[in-house]
């Protein structure tokens, strides 16, 4: 009888890792073969046939994304717009979200009904151009911070953090004289370490891959995100052409670089800082997910 | 006593509520700042779109500001309920969102389900760092991605040809019939490690004695599952499925731009795509802001009417 049990037990654990291992691999296998495209010559590539490994190995599409200026001008509005952005997203919203905690704030209960329709209804894509248009963000790099410098969801999942925290050392610091604002900056933020590490998590990755922004209000190339840049080289073929002529002409004479290798190295680079923090945060924006369906 | 503090004293005596306001307000002042603040960035960047709708009734031209251009009623809604573009615009919008619906919904609980039964705890955890990792992948990555391989010449149609399952390569992002197809498969792809999160972790929280009390009873693994883990986790599908509901008008425009082309436009073009055809690239602003406020209006009354629902029949809801 025991044995019996025992038996259907393996059985279905059996079939279970192997369902989950194939997971893994179909998860992997479309990263690890734009890896190994990118790890082999470009013209070579073209015929086919590559799977498992690079069969030309080359570091020369990874060399031709370094050295064209366009894309490392993308990559340094990408870097500067997500480290802006993300800091000060996190540090408005987790002040603004100090304020409302307060029970006793003066028409709190206004500035939460105000907070609340943002969650359920917005001006929509149009009007919001519109006005971007009207404060003169469009070709501006600003377009990439003030907007995104604040959200009501994530001022209600740092509220519900604030809960938890003890009241008796705001009182300590409120007794020594100092004000509200000095207690924010000294006492809550550096409490609040695990969901403003979340919420930068978020922030970042979204501001990181945001490409759209860059479609709609930059025409300006010095300002293109490196996302946007993807995005036209993807979607639009004269970006590509563009590209390559932005390379050296010794490189192009003497490497087997195609756009479509230099895309693939540059997918890959685009995607490998966010593929090796993550991890490390994992366990805060695990705990922040958590945090955040509850509140709703 | 100077005349001000005089003053202050009167005034403490005859209006004493009003003196105990401005005694809180100035004592929360640096708090007040700080809320006004998140106030101001709301109403430049929240309210002032919400009054930009008024243009979805008016007959806007970009020139001159939306107060003096003159009323027009609902013309921009009947322009677009009798246009040809909006049986298509529909179709697709729901249709790909309920396919989302339909499949990729279930996918998620039936990934928790099965990763909770994992008994080694690190095989568990190496699964869910993998699996959530594809939802920090942009879609323009993503979708460069299934561009290459999705092309005649890419890695799908090799080994389907090798395979002989086909005979042809075909181009399968420029043919409408697969789009819904494609769009449905990489959602799951990217998103279904990410959304079993929320299921794990409300899993983790029943209570261990009621399985324990089922295996007395002589459960098996799948009745536990049923009885135990589904009942327990059923609050959280419930208040999941509502969301998703809520959504049917919208698409995921991040992901749909980057795969449409002219070729599968027939099955691609969703509201958000066709608000942005229209408004960004033809400059129909009017017109395309009445586009989007229809979908926003219909997405609340989806989201009231779901909850509603839900609420009378499992008496789970939002709000």
């Amino acid at each position: 009888m025991v044995g019996i049990r025992r038996k259907k037990f393996d059985t279905f654990n059996l079939f279970n890792t192997i369902i989950m291992l194939l997971i893994c691999f179909l998860t992997l296998y479309p990263i690890y073969y734009t890896l190994i495209m990118s790890l082999n010559d470009g013209k070579d590539a073209m015929q086919g046939g590559i799977y498992w490994w690079p069969r030309k190995f080359t570091l020369d599409n990874y060399a031709a994304v370094f050295k064209n200026t366009a894309i490392f001008n993308a990559f340094m509005i990408t870097i500067a717009r997500t480290l802006i952005t993300t800091t000060l997203h996190v540090f408005f919203t987790a002040m603004v979200a100090y304020a409302y905690s307060k029970k006793h704030l003066i028409a709190r209960n206004f500035y939460l009904a105000i907070g609340t329709i943002t969650l359920f209804f917005s001006g929509g894509l149009i009007p919001t151009y519109l006005l971007m248009k009207d404060l003169g963000l469009l070709d501006n790099f600003l377009i990439y911070v003030f907007p995104g410098m604040f959200s009501f969801y994530n001022l209600l999942i740092i509220t519900s953090f604030y809960r938890t925290l003890p009241e008796a050392m705001e009182e300590s610091a409120k007794i020594d004289g100092a004000n509200d604002f000095i207690i924010f900056i000294r006492i809550i933020l550096p409490l609040c370490k695990p969901v403003l590490a979340t919420i930068a998590l978020f922030v970042g990755v979204a501001n990181w891959n945001d490409y759209f922004t860059g479609v709609i209000y930059i025409r300006d190339p010095q300002l293109r995100p490196i996302q946007t840049f993807l995005y036209q080289i993807i979607a639009e073929t004269n970006t590509s052409s563009e590209m390559m002529q932005a390379m050296p002409a010794e490189m192009k004479a003497t490497m087997g670089i195609t756009p479509e290798s230099v895309k693939m190295a540059t997918m890959i680079v685009t995607t490998a800082p966010i593929v090796f923090i993550y991890p490390f945060l994992q366990k805060y924006f695990v705990k922040g997910m958590m945090i955040g369906s509850i509140k709703g | 006593m100077n005349p001000v503090s005089k003053n202050v004293a009167q005034m403490r005596i005859k209006h004493p509520k009003f003196y105990k306001f401005i005694n809180t307000l100035s004592e929360q002042k640096y708090l007040q700042v700080m809320a006004i603040l998140g106030l101001i960035w709301m109403f430049i960047f929240c309210y002032m779109p919400m009054y930009g709708l008024l243009i979805a009734f008016k007959d806007y031209n970009i020139v001159k500001p939306v107060s003096e251009a003159p009323w027009v009623g609902f013309e921009h809604f009947i322009r677009f309920f009798q246009s040809e573009d909006f049986p298509r615009v529909m179709r697709n919008t729901i249709a790909i969102s309920s396919l989302k619906l339909i499949i990729g919904f279930p996918l998620p609980i039936i990934f928790a389900l099965f990763l909770n039964e994992l008994t080694s705890l690190k095989f568990k955890k190496v699964v869910q760092t993998i699996s959530y990792l594809p939802h920090f992948i942009s879609w323009v990555v993503l979708g460069g991605i299934l561009l290459s391989w999705l092309a005649d010449t890419g890695i799908v149609n090799q080994i389907l040809v090798k395979l002989g399952i086909l005979k042809e390569p075909i181009f399968f992002i420029a043919k409408p019939e697969y789009f819904w197809g494609i769009t449905v498969v990489s959602d799951i792809w990217k998103e279904l490690g990410w959304r079993s999160i929320i299921y794990i972790a409300a899993i983790a929280s029943i209570n261990q004695e009621l399985y324990e009390a089922a295996e007395i009873d002589g459960a098996g693994r799948f009745r536990k599952m049923w009885h135990v883990t589904l009942p327990g986790i059923s609050i959280t599908i419930a208040i999941l499925f509502i969301l998703q509901s809520g959504g049917l008008l919208q698409s995921n425009f991040d992901q749909i731009f980057v795969l449409r082309n002219s070729l599968n436009f027939e099955t691609s073009d969703v509201i958000n795509i066709y608000v942005y055809r229209m408004g960004i690239r033809t400059g129909r602003h009017a017109f395309a802001t009445a586009v989007g406020f229809f979908q926003s209006v219909v997405a609340l009354a989806l989201l009231l009417i779901t909850n509603w629902a839900s609420k009378k029949l499992s008496g789970t809801a939002l709000f």
